[in-house]
């Protein structure tokens, strides 16, 4: 039974680490600030997710439930769910209130 | 009442992250607990802004939460698809759109969740009015489109229908 799990815990392991690679190659090929924030500030929501949901099903698993493990990974989840758009929208907005005018499609790389 | 509850909040949260259950740990908890509240009350991080209302935190947990995350999941596709697509298909758009709300909490959810579904973030929130930077033409749409919006709203009870009005704030265009 153990195989299992962890089999599918891998399956979601490796979905979440292609999509925080994704984050990041997005970050670079990006045209400008505000298209880099969509891709590594969100990336990051799936990726975490997906992460999450593998290590809960390894420490359901491996350890008993009173280990608490599996609650403490649920609540860094929803941890990043709440302070992860929080800051994108910090750095987005500093950069508006600073003037920084979008990049519209055409517009040279920057 | 609120800083009562607060407490307790904090010292089931201590006992879930702590796992040990000898005396000196419940009874380090508490004081810590007590004294995290004692501060918060002084800085006054209780108060709300009148009206505002606790329970969306929980009715949204069944019916608000898991939709929220299926699109993440569905628009994460889609930004995906784009990532790895040779010419970068994007069309980047600032939109603003208006939005009504009796709750700091509610107008939270909503900032956050349009910021949490990849393609939309959230720039400035201000009287009424939020501005949002989007990754394609779609996703503005999308956000106009407002199933988001009515959603949050039936969390508060309030009317589904964006309000209506000028979409000016403060600066430039």
């Amino acid at each position: 039974m153990a195989i299992v799990v962890y089999s599918i815990a891998g399956l979601f392991l490796g979905l979440g680490a292609v999509v925080a690679i994704t984050g990041g190659v997005g970050a670079i090929r990006m045209p400008d600030f505000y298209t880099r924030c969509h891709c590594a500030g969100k990336g990051d929501t799936l990726a975490q997710l997906l992460i999450m949901v593998g290590l809960i099903l390894v420490a359901l698993e491996a350890y008993p439930l009173s280990n608490l493990a599996v609650f403490k990974l649920f609540f860094i989840s929803i941890f990043i769910l709440v302070t992860s758009p929080t800051a994108t929208h910090a750095v987005a907005r500093g950069a508006r209130h600073d003037g920084l005018v979008p990049w519209k499609a055409g517009d040279p790389r920057r | 009442m609120r800083v009562v509850s607060m407490f307790f909040v904090l010292l089931a949260f201590w006992l879930l992250m702590s796992g040990h259950y000898t005396p000196f740990l419940i009874g380090a908890g508490a004081v810590s607990c007590a004294f995290v509240v004692w501060v918060g009350r002084h800085k006054g991080v209780f108060q709300f802004r009148a009206g505002s209302k606790i329970h969306p935190l929980f009715t949204g947990a069944f019916t608000y939460w898991p939709w929220v995350t299926w699109q993440i999941l569905v628009a994460n596709v889609d930004v995906f698809k784009r990532v790895w697509h040779p010419k970068l298909p994007i069309d980047p758009q600032m939109v603003r759109i208006r939005y009504e709300s009796d709750s700091e909490l509610i107008t939270t959810y909503y900032a956050n969740s349009i910021t949490l579904t990849p393609g939309t973030i959230t720039v400035s929130v201000e009287d009424g009015v939020m501005e949002v930077h989007t990754l394609t033409k779609e996703n503005a749409e999308a956000l106009e489109g407002g199933e988001m919006y009515e959603r949050v709203r039936r969390l508060e009870g309030g009317a589904a229908a964006r309000p209506a009005g000028p979409l000016e704030i403060g600066g430039d265009a």
